[in-house]
């Protein structure tokens, strides 16, 4: 059966595509940024997952405001990097995985999440930049990606507590599914950051470690979270927040934290990662590097 | 385990939409704004499209015409006056593809928002960025004032008591 076996949060802002892009990761401004995902880069090479289920969300890019999905997911063969105002990334195109997806798709529904399934579309920076993130830039994309964009622009987006359970029913979903695959989910957007208005330039350093310290162990206060205590403590975009409590609802009862990086800034941005474990007695350990992540810590 | 119960689940949503009002120099984009901003918006995702970047930049009044917007939302665009747009209605994300057609950074179209230039904008940020104290709720901050207030006053009565004796 197909197994979820690590959890990845990361923020995903537009400029560390550029930075990739260009050539500019070693940079001043984003060595320490990118510095953060040099142990991820190494520890996806010994992983090697088939299939990442990558949370993000779409910034006006394949929704305008004539269409807004709370919950969707890609079923497609493949998806294109799309032009955001400055032409496309320049980075491969994203494999889908069709089987996995509509099986995922189909088992929500009967679970009572009532999703939007999407066949074609373009994907913007909120996708495409945590995969340069935690793969660099190759050839092609060493795994296929099951997209679930979430709406967290236009009010109300879904509870946290809605995100977690929909990460507990894809757990269920992708279990129930029967060829042996390599399964991860990422949680991507934040963290604290405000992009609009007098107050833009908002970070909160405490608040966000503090969430980061609520996605380890066998705690689950971060879903009862309210959206206003985002807005308050994290600036109004601090909402994509939420997203990364998807795949925390995904990971079981217990995690455990492989690896955790936080910057301040990026561009508007403060910048958080993280790596997690299920550790609810499956044993998962891919290739021992759990071994060398526990010794480093 | 959806039998989950969430001790924060929203009952009242006037409630829930009211509290939004109270952060400061934020707007939420609540339904009411999407509605409002709804051409504004549609009109910025239309400057994904290389052939509308180049006509809109020929003759900016024009483009704008082509849409029913109000005279002050295609003011506010003209103006690049972007926290008014935000009140008219406009989102960030949407807004952003004028920024990029402008061919300026998300950040320096950020800090037009704000009362710094982009430089102490990008000064700031560096140094950590904007501190939540004080900026989480404009009820705790009148009340906050209120109290300074007070406190100055007690200060004061404090002292002409003293010089009164």
């Amino acid at each position: 059966m197909a197994r979820i076996t690590a959890g990845v949060a990361s923020s995903h802002v537009p400029l560390l595509g550029v930075a990739s892009d260009f050539n500019k990761s070693g940079d001043d401004y984003f060595r320490p940024i990118f510095a953060g995902y040099d142990w991820t880069r190494e520890w996806e090479k010994a992983e090697k997952p088939d299939v990442v289920i990558l949370v993000y969300n779409d910034h006006a890019s394949a929704f305008d405001m004539k269409i807004i999905p709370t919950f969707a997911i890609g079923c497609g063969e493949s998806y294109k990097s799309a032009d955001e105002g400055w032409g496309p990334r320049n980075v491969p195109d994203v494999e889908g995985h069709p089987d996995l997806a509509w099986h995922i798709a189909q088992s929500l529904i009967l679970d009572e999440f009532d999703m939007t399934i999407i066949n074609e579309m373009d994907v913007d920076h909120g996708l495409t930049v945590p995969l340069t993130m935690m793969f660099d830039k190759p050839e092609k994309w060493p795994c296929k990606v099951v997209p679930l964009a979430v709406n967290v622009v236009t009010y109300p987006p879904p509870s946290g507590n809605r995100c977690w359970a929909l990460g507990e029913a894809i757990r269920k979903a992708v279990e129930s599914f029967p060829e042996d695959l390599n399964v991860q989910i990422w949680g991507t957007g934040g963290m604290s950051h405000q992009l609009q208005g007098p107050r833009a330039g908002l970070i909160n350093h405490d608040w966000d470690n503090m969430f980061l310290d609520g996605l380890i162990g066998d705690t689950d206060k971060l879903r009862y979270i309210p959206h206003v205590e985002y807005l308050r403590e994290t600036g109004s975009e601090g909402i994509e927040m939420v997203m990364w409590l998807i795949m925390r609802g995904a990971l079981g009862k217990n995690t455990r934290a492989l690896h955790r990086h936080y910057h301040v800034p990026c561009s508007n941005t403060a910048i958080g990662h993280i790596v997690l474990r299920p550790d609810n007695g499956e044993g998962f350990d891919m290739t021992g590097s759990d071994t060398v992540a526990i010794a480093a810590e | 385990m959806s039998c989950n119960e969430n001790p924060n689940k929203v009952q009242d949503i006037h409630a829930y939409l009211a509290e939004f009002d109270d952060i400061p120099g934020t707007r939420v984009f609540i339904a009411k704004r999407a509605r409002q901003g709804y051409h504004m918006n549609q009109f910025a995702m239309s400057l994904m499209k290389d052939e509308n970047r180049q006509r809109f930049k020929a003759d900016e009044r024009a483009y704008l015409d082509e849409w029913p917007m109000t005279e002050e939302q295609k003011q506010s665009i003209l103006d690049r006056d972007y926290n008014r747009a935000l009140d008219l209605g406009g989102n960030v994300y949407f807004l952003s593809k004028l920024f990029s057609t402008d061919g300026i950074s998300f950040a320096q179209a950020v800090s037009t928002m704000t009362d710094m230039n982009f430089e102490q904008y990008t000064a700031m940020m560096v140094a950590g960025g904007r501190s939540p104290e004080g900026a989480r709720s404009i009820k705790e901050n009148e009340a906050n004032a209120a109290l300074t207030k007070v406190a100055v006053e007690d200060e004061k009565f404090a002292g002409q008591v003293k010089e009164d004796r």
